[in-house]
């Protein structure tokens, strides 16, 4: 059985605007100790989507209209608010995009990672301080018992995201949700904390989802790639097919878009076309149509259903067949 | 951290010298002088000799800036002269008044915050629901309600309210006796001034309290402490109102000081002899001595408050203590 099985998940913001489907029946699986990408652009829905499986949508304006969230066998749209708490920082960790301001300036260090052990293991202050110490050397933060008692202005950007991941590995979790936790950071610093990520959720076996827009990140990290775009999976695979064999012109176009080292400087970016939709306004057809090169009549009648192209690789698109010309100009 | 406290006093020193050009020479800008006005009060004639005299006498007589050097140095040596008007020792006079007018405002700000951090927490956390427009509407009220309608309210609402239970009027007390006398008839005295004006300040804090904590409730790292399983109330309480507190302590600290001078007409209403009425009564008569003197301790008072309030900073935010 999966760890995390998310089917036709429907959060819906309720605005003045009108009611914005951020997410939009979105289905995926994480197995135990796999890391799974979920990959779009600002907007489609990657972090509300993590939220949601965190219950974190914040009401008004936002609520969970739809769809099932098993995690390790039970239902988490069921829980009570009460069991749903246990659940969050003890089974699933949370990592977020913005290590300056995710941690709260006036506590100190020590009191933030300690905070999820007290709060859900059966654990005194010192053995929990003990651990805390331990986490940070985990993380490679150098002189831990010194580092309990600062505050988050004492430490780096970098660093903080280190504090940030040790806290979310506090009560060893099963899941590790991350919502773009490097976005933030210098290029050098985000190479060392994704290592880390990886190294860490290896040895401890701890499944992660890895929220973010980075296709290089994708290509190095994950097991398994999800696109998403205005609210929705529009293909879903292993990184190896997603990266050298796209069937979607959304990732095609993404993956396009890219700047290569290999390619003449001088050459320009082919970025993707167009805005992303506006989720209030979205009609029964597909919502990349108006972007799209391969957009048929067929296309503004329904949405494409997710459908295998080859095995554990699925595309929402009429057209995934007949990507071959393009696939192939990307590849050289 | 000594260094600071001895370089924020050594500031206070402008300041006050600041304060005390604006009163001396706004003080004299006023047409007439104590001296004229004592004797149009007997209603006899006056000729201009007896004038000169009362004024040579009082000293105003000097040239402006002898006596503001005089004032100055007298001020820097704790040496406030008598009051031009009864001329009594205007230590004397203040210090009889400051004691109330101090246990005033302590209490009012006690009352302010017992009210106003527990209902602008309630009213952040429950946002646009009923909670939050009962204690809206309960804030508004206290900022709309003048403290001596309130005051005049409350004395009427005891006095009708004790006829109903025990068929005797009560009233509170009307002399004042110092807490360490007499506790319960001062406590009894001063607690209906206090709620007054408590109410008014509690709503202004009630406000700063609310928008304050909404803004801290939407920050990145409540998000984090949610996501880590705490529960709310620890959220609310040690991630998100220890954040929230720098403005509403900014707020708490400025209703105090000006409590100290500024409740004229609240200290009417329950007959109490504080500053607020000293002040009326010296600026009314001329005292250029005692209006002085007054404005010299409320601004001291603006400025122990505001060093206190900046204490309060550091001790709320690692990031000013460390800095």
């Amino acid at each position: 059985m999966a760890l995390l099985e998310i089917k036709d998940l429907q959060t819906h913001f309720f605005t003045s605007a009108g009611i914005v489907k951020a997410v939009d029946g979105v289905s995926y699986t994480v197995e135990q100790g796999e890391t799974v990408a979920v990959v779009g652009e600002s907007g489609s829905g990657k972090s509300v989507t993590a939220m949601t499986i965190m219950r974190l949508i914040p009401w008004p304006p936002g609520k969970i209209v739809g769809g099932s969230i098993m995690f390790d066998g039970k239902e988490l749209l069921d829980l009570s608010e009460d069991e749903m708490r246990d659940i969050r920082g003890r089974d699933i960790g949370m990592i977020f995009q913005e290590p300056m301001t995710s941690l709260n300036p006036v506590l100190t260090i020590g009191m933030q990672i300690t905070e999820p052990m007290l709060a859900h293991l059966d654990m005194t202050e010192e053995e929990a301080m003990a651990k805390a110490v331990k986490l940070l050397g985990m993380v490679g933060i150098s002189e831990p018992d010194r580092r309990l008692a600062q505050y988050p202005h004492h430490l780096s950007g970098g660093m903080r995201q280190r504090v940030v991941i040790a806290m979310a590995l506090a009560c060893d979790p099963k899941l590790i949700i991350a919502d773009e936790p490097t976005t933030a950071l210098d290029v050098t610093i985000q190479a060392q904390i994704l290592e880390l990520m990886k190294n860490l959720t290896r040895e401890m076996n701890v499944a992660m989802i890895i929220i973010t827009h980075n296709l290089g990140v994708v290509a190095r990290y994950a097991d398994r790639v999800n696109v998403m775009y205005a609210g929705r999976i529009i293909e879903s695979g292993s990184a190896q097919e997603i990266y050298h064999n796209p069937r979607h012109p959304y990732t095609l176009a993404l993956l396009k878009s890219v700047p290569r080292m290999d390619v003449q400087r001088s050459a320009k970016l082919d970025p993707v076309d167009g805005q992303p939709p506006d989720l209030t306004k979205l009609d029964a057809g597909c919502s990349f149509r108006p972007r799209c090169r391969f957009a048929t009549d067929e296309c503004a009648k329904s949405f494409p259903a997710l459908e295998e192209v080859s095995p554990n690789h699925t595309s929402a698109c009429f057209e995934k067949n007949n990507l071959d010309r393009e696939v192939k100009a990307l590849a050289k | 951290m000594s260094k600071y406290i001895l370089k924020r006093i050594a500031l206070m020193i402008p300041t006050l010298i600041g304060a005390g050009i604006l009163v001396f020479f706004l003080m004299r800008l006023i047409p007439g002088d104590v001296c004229e006005l004592r004797f149009a009060g007997t209603g006899l004639y006056v000729d201009q000799e007896q004038i000169d005299v009362c004024r040579t006498q009082l000293g105003i007589d000097r040239p402006i800036f002898i006596q503001f050097a005089d004032f100055m140095i007298g001020f820097f040596t704790f040496d406030f002269g008598e009051s031009m008007w009864t001329g009594n020792p205007i230590i004397e006079e203040v210090g009889l008044r400051f004691e109330l007018s101090l246990q005033v405002a302590i209490m009012a700000t006690i009352v302010a915050i017992i009210i106003a951090i527990p209902l602008g927490a309630i009213s952040a956390i429950y946002q646009d629901t009923w909670l939050d427009y009962a204690v809206r509407t309960f804030s508004i009220a206290g900022i709309a309600i003048p403290s001596f309608w309130f005051g005049i309210m409350i004395i009427l609402g005891l006095l009708i309210f004790t006829n109903w239970m025990t068929g005797v009027p009560w009233m509170p007390p009307i002399e004042y006796r110092p807490i360490w006398v007499d506790p319960v008839h001062n406590i009894s005295q001063l607690i209906w001034p206090a709620v007054a004006t408590g109410y008014r300040y509690s709503a202004v804090a009630t406000r700063m309290t609310r928008s304050a904590l909404l803004e801290v409730l939407r920050e990145d790292y409540i998000r984090t402490a949610r996501a880590k399983g705490l529960v709310e109330k620890i959220v609310i309480n040690r991630h998100a109102l220890k954040n929230a507190m720098l403005p509403v302590v900014t707020i708490i600290g400025i209703e105090f000081a000006f409590l100290m001078g500024g409740l004229v007409v609240t200290e009417q209403v329950f007959n109490l002899n504080g500053l607020g009425k000293l002040f009326v009564e010296s600026v009314n008569n001329h005292d250029y001595a005692m209006t002085q003197a007054l404005v010299m301790l409320v601004v001291l008072i603006f400025v122990v408050t505001n060093f206190v309030i900046d204490l309060c900073y550091a001790w709320l935010d690692p990031r000013i203590r460390y800095s």
